[in-house]
């Protein structure tokens, strides 16, 4: 049978999946054995144990100096953070979307300005930001804003737009007027696509989210990251790694079933 | 003066002219099918119609109301696609033709409203032969009852005139054969006046009281797209079916221009 005719059964489909992984453990645990082998102190590579017990360690047992349990801390701190500038990008996408994409004097107006604006580096601006609006908390939410929401801005727009002019034409027919075809017609048919440009906002914002926190913080998953770089703490760094990967994992998760749920009348989520 | 009176219209797009010296009369409850050549404008016409686009030049004015500036509730309309919300389900989609058009600021019903208007959908459902699939989603449905409920909606927001651009082009022989039946029946009904773009020669006879035929009155073989089309056949298909010799004579009316079409790139 040719390749591309095999396919393998259900059991084989997850032991294929979970093979790459198994993998990249083995390859880390080998290395690390080698490592240590040589320099028991090696602090590149710690031991898969000794990961294990610090991420334990780090989601049990309250920081001396501060009486806090960090991974929970720096949890709460950075997932408020995302959640604040990814709502905020949701409302500003949606809102200037449906807007530009409906409305041609909105468009004449506001298109090439967004898509300027969506060309500035969102790092490059992170200092101005820092000057204006301090080392607070809303000059990192500023900066997943201004990241994101140019992004879902074009992206609801241009959704917005592609919108068939039949159905726009048949709802003017039945009588309905601006404010009726943006919400009943715009509104509806744009939210699975908000969801989906949510879902591949993330990503980036998430970056934002850990450069800020990286470089003015007081507490923060980013922020611990680069806080124990200096002491070459790769036990901590790895857990909180792989607990960002999960997060991220989990909200991409999260969006995609809301999907499914939400909008029954729409293809599938991919 | 006729119930939709057409002077004179011209459309161009650009420089290019598509339609030239257009007009008509039609009493109100006439069925109108206008068949021609693709690309000839029929569309075009169909949407000035509509108000979606206004002419170049002259008027259109449906029971004696001056022209038109934008789609309203005097035109229904139903296209080949896209003419159903899909993010409605099928008893959703008649409501909002009444809620689209009865609303103030939140375009929505509640209460007894709803309720009442919901009972109006289930009758019009139960007539149209939709009733059991009133909860399912557009999507989970066939092309011909998508059509049936597009033709379902346009109705209930009791236009002056029903406008349809090949509204069985995407559907199946059987299929369209009873939704001439169901359209037949609902315009014994509503007496409405109707206008059909159709490709269907025999559909077009069969379901007109009239058969209009656009077509380009003058030929430029170097440079074709130098004119536009107008009516050049007005043909009467009354008498209930087919007169043959009218439709022989349309299809010689068809046939002709379009073996010259052949060395006009498809537009
Ligand atoms: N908005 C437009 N801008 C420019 N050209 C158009 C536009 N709409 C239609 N046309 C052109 O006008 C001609 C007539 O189109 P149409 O009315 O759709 O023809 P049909 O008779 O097939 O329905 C076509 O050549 C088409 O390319
Ligand atoms: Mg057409």
């Amino acid at each position: 049978m040719r390749w591309i005719n095999r396919r393998p059964g259900r059991l084989a489909a997850v032991a294929l999946a979970a093979l790459p992984f198994v993998l990249a453990l083995i390859a880390y645990a080998v290395a690390s054995d080698l490592r240590r082998a040589e320099n028991p102190a090696d602090k590149l590579l710690p031991a898969p144990a000794r990961i294990l017990e610090t991420a334990v360690n780090l989601a049990t047992v309250p920081d001396r100096r501060s009486g806090d349990i960090l991974l929970w801390l720096d949890t709460a701190a950075s997932l408020t953070r995302l959640a604040e500038g990814a709502a905020i990008s949701a409302g500003l996408g949606l809102g200037f979307g449906l807007l530009i994409g409906l409305l041609p004097g909105v468009r004449a107006g506001a298109a090439p300005f967004v898509s300027v604006i969506s060309l500035i580096p969102p790092l490059a601006i992170l200092p101005i930001l820092f000057i204006v609006f301090g080392l607070g908390e809303l000059s990192k939410v500023a900066l997943i804003v201004i990241g994101i929401a140019p992004v879902l801005i074009r992206d609801i727009a241009q959704r917005t737009a592609e919108i068939p002019e039949e159905m726009l034409v048949k709802a003017q027919t039945l009588g309905a007027s601006t404010w009726t075809i943006l919400t009943r017609v715009a509104l509806p048919q744009v939210l699975p696509r908000l969801i989906g440009a949510l879902r591949l906002a993330l990503g980036p914002a998430w970056l934002f989210l850990i450069a800020a926190e990286a470089i003015a913080s007081t507490e923060g998953l980013g922020y611990r990251i680069f806080l124990v770089r200096r002491y070459f703490a790769m036990d901590v760094i790895i857990p909180y790694v792989v607990w960002i990967t999960l997060l991220a994992f989990l909200m991409d998760l999260g969006l995609r079933s809301l999907h499914r749920r939400a909008f029954p009348w729409s293809g599938p989520a991919t | 003066m006729s119930f939709v009176s057409v002077r004179d219209i011209f459309q161009s797009y650009g420089p290019r002219p598509i339609l030239e010296r257009v007009s008509l009369d039609v009493e109100e409850g006439e069925f109108v099918s206008i068949v021609g050549a693709s690309g000839c404008g029929k569309s075009t016409f169909l949407r000035l119609l509509l108000a979606q686009e206004r002419p170049t030049r002259g008027t259109i004015s449906i029971a004696g109301a001056p022209p038109a500036q934008e789609p309203d509730r005097d035109r229904g309309v139903v296209f080949q696609r896209y003419s159903v919300f899909p993010h409605m389900t099928v008893r959703g989609n008649l409501i909002a033709a009444e809620e689209f058009g009865g609303a103030g600021v939140i375009p929505r019903f509640f209460g007894a409203r709803r309720r009442e208007a919901a009972a109006r959908a289930d009758e019009v459902l139960g007539r149209v032969g939709l009733a059991h699939v009133a909860d399912q989603y557009p999507a989970a449905l066939s092309g011909g009852m998508q059509q049936r409920l597009a033709i379902a909606q346009a109705l209930a927001g009791r236009p002056r005139v029903l406008l349809l651009d090949e509204p069985f082009g995407a559907l199946d022989p059987g299929t369209r054969l009873s939704m001439h039946v169901f359209l037949q029946e609902l315009r014994a009904e509503t007496g409405m006046t109707v206008f059909m773009v159709s490709h269907d020669l025999e559909e077009a006879f069969k379901l007109g009281d009239r058969v209009l035929v656009f077509d380009k009155p003058r030929w430029d073989p170097i440079e074709p797209e130098a004119y536009g089309a107008t009516i050049t056949y007005d043909f009467d298909a009354r008498n209930g079916g087919v007169p043959f010799q009218a439709a022989a004579a349309a299809a010689r009316a068809l046939h002709e221009p379009q073996r010259e079409d052949d060395h006009v790139p498809a537009s």
